[in-house]
């Protein structure tokens, strides 16, 4: 039997056939994300800080339909809840229909390259950011400055490196022609 | 004939359409909403989620703290010996003060024991340290490192060594939520310390600096006034240090003064916070004489600050 060769970190060729995912490296990832998303952060870090876990569950919306849905997003939006004590039910809805938009628009985003995919990506993440705007405004809080979009577009400028990191372990052993 | 089936195959079946499940969680979300914003009823099922999340939370914070200490670890030596000079010329210069406090104190208790006022505080207080900032941009909340465990109420007042730098507005079993001067849902009974005129400061939300509303444009205030709270919301105790005046502007079109304040505790750069037990004790509201209490009914009837 030939040794398994590893795939560069790279996207995946269109002709790559990508193995299945490991049903426990999803809520991993997922799990990694939400740590990120409670790191201790000041000044320009919190501007900057984009919402991992939005990300990652977009990540996974777009590409594993039938592990991640609605229902999954919202339940971690409750704990997203909890971990920033915002309002119950604030990021609930706000990832919902997040998942929601990843299913709607998932056969067409998936078909451009991963740049293409991220400017898809800064309107979706700016959907989730604005239920939430709306939520808050609603509830009585004042307009946020105009740095309240910045998580989103580094959200989306992560992009590419998350969807090539999370797709790795999918990705065949290259067959022997190719090392 | 081939008979056709009239079910698709379960293979294709994957339970309601995305649009029923987004219908049906929104729906639930906006109940939660309201459920919580409105009425609190979520409160114990937050406190087990968030003690499950305790563990996540610290230890997210260890690298950064591992980081420094070895920081600490390897500051010079020169560092600290100028810290050290530093600190024993401030020493001198506030010894002065300190070595007339005792003569003050014993002072005012007597003549307070002459008064018959009940001591106002002096109370115990709990040390905390920041473990983090809430990512929720609408709201200026710290999280730190102590809760009911060590007997931290809600409502209780926060300084650090400057000023006062918010209150606890959650307590969870390990942990508790501040919310800071500059929260837009917050405010401080305040008196002008030069004048002794009493207003309220409101938080105005991130990036934005406290207000004193409702200020008469012909008050005795000026740029630089030192803000010490008043004390008469029973919250914070009297004579902490606030804010300092920044910008006034006295319009006589308008019915108030706009005046902003720049908080003088660092409330979103301290590490280390003190918590202030509760000990002002208001005396209970006086029983409005009855023939009033008719004429009164359709009016607001407390009229305490808080």
């Amino acid at each position: 039997m030939a040794m398994r060769k590893v795939p560069p970190l790279t996207p995946a060729r269109p002709e790559e056939i990508l193995l299945a995912v490991r049903p426990w490296f999803i809520p991993l990832t997922l799990f990694v994300a939400f740590l990120g998303n409670l790191l201790p952060a000041s000044g320009s870090g919190q501007v900057l800080r984009p919402d991992f876990v939005a990300l990652v569950l977009l990540y996974w919306c777009l590409h594993e339909p039938r592990y991640v849905g609605v229902g999954s997003a919202w339940m971690i939006g409750l704990l997203m809840d909890v971990g920033d004590a915002t309002q119950f039910g604030q990021h609930a809805l706000a990832y919902a229909v997040l998942a929601f938009g990843a299913d709607f628009f998932r056969r067409r985003v998936l078909r451009f390259s991963l740049w293409q995919q991220a400017a898809q990506v800064a309107l979706l993440l700016m959907l989730c950011a604005g239920i939430v705007l709306v939520i808050r405004v609603v509830g009585g809080a004042p307009l946020p400055r105009w740095t309240y979009v910045v998580p989103s577009l580094v959200g989306a400028l992560l992009w590419p490196l998350v969807s090539v990191m999370l797709q790795w372990p999918q990705r065949p052993p290259l067959s022997p022609a190719e090392r | 004939m081939r008979h056709i089936p009239v079910e698709p195959p379960a293979f294709f079946h994957r339970g309601p359409s995305p649009f029923a499940r987004l219908a049906f969680f929104g729906l639930l979300s906006i109940v939660l909403l309201f459920a919580d914003t409105r009425y609190r009823y979520l409160e114990s099922v937050r406190q087990a989620v968030a003690i499950v999340l305790y563990p996540l939370q610290r230890a997210v914070q260890m690298p950064g703290e591992a980081l420094s200490y070895v920081a600490t670890y390897f500051s010079s030596q020169r560092t600290l010996a100028e810290d050290n000079a530093a600190l024993k010329r401030q020493l001198v210069a506030e010894a002065s003060a300190v070595q007339g406090y005792p003569l003050l104190q014993q002072e005012n208790a007597r003549l307070a024991g002459l008064l018959d006022l009940r001591s106002r505080y002096g109370a115990a207080a709990t040390a905390v340290e920041v473990l983090y900032t809430s990512r929720d941009p609408f709201a200026q909340k710290v999280f730190v490192d102590k809760g009911t465990d060590t007997g931290i109420l809600p409502g209780q007042a926060v300084i650090d060594a400057d000023g006062v730098v918010g209150q606890v507005t959650r307590v969870y079993p390990m942990m508790a939520e501040v919310t800071l001067l500059t929260d837009k849902d917050h405010a401080v009974p305040v008196r002008v310390l030069r004048s002794g005129v009493r207003s309220v400061l409101f938080g105005s939300g991130a990036g934005r600096l406290p207000e004193l509303r409702f200020t008469a444009p012909n008050a005795d205030i000026e740029i630089g006034d030192v803000l010490v709270t008043s004390g008469i919301d029973g919250t914070y105790p009297p004579g902490l240090a606030v804010a300092k005046v920044e910008t006034l502007e006295r319009d006589t079109g308008q019915v108030f003064a706009r005046i902003a304040a720049r908080p003088i505790a660092g409330a979103d750069r301290s590490r280390h916070l003190l918590v202030l037990a509760q000990a002002v004790s208001l005396p209970p509201q006086p029983d409005e004489p009855a023939g009033i209490d008719a004429v009164k009914r359709g009016k607001g009837k407390s009229r305490r600050g808080g």
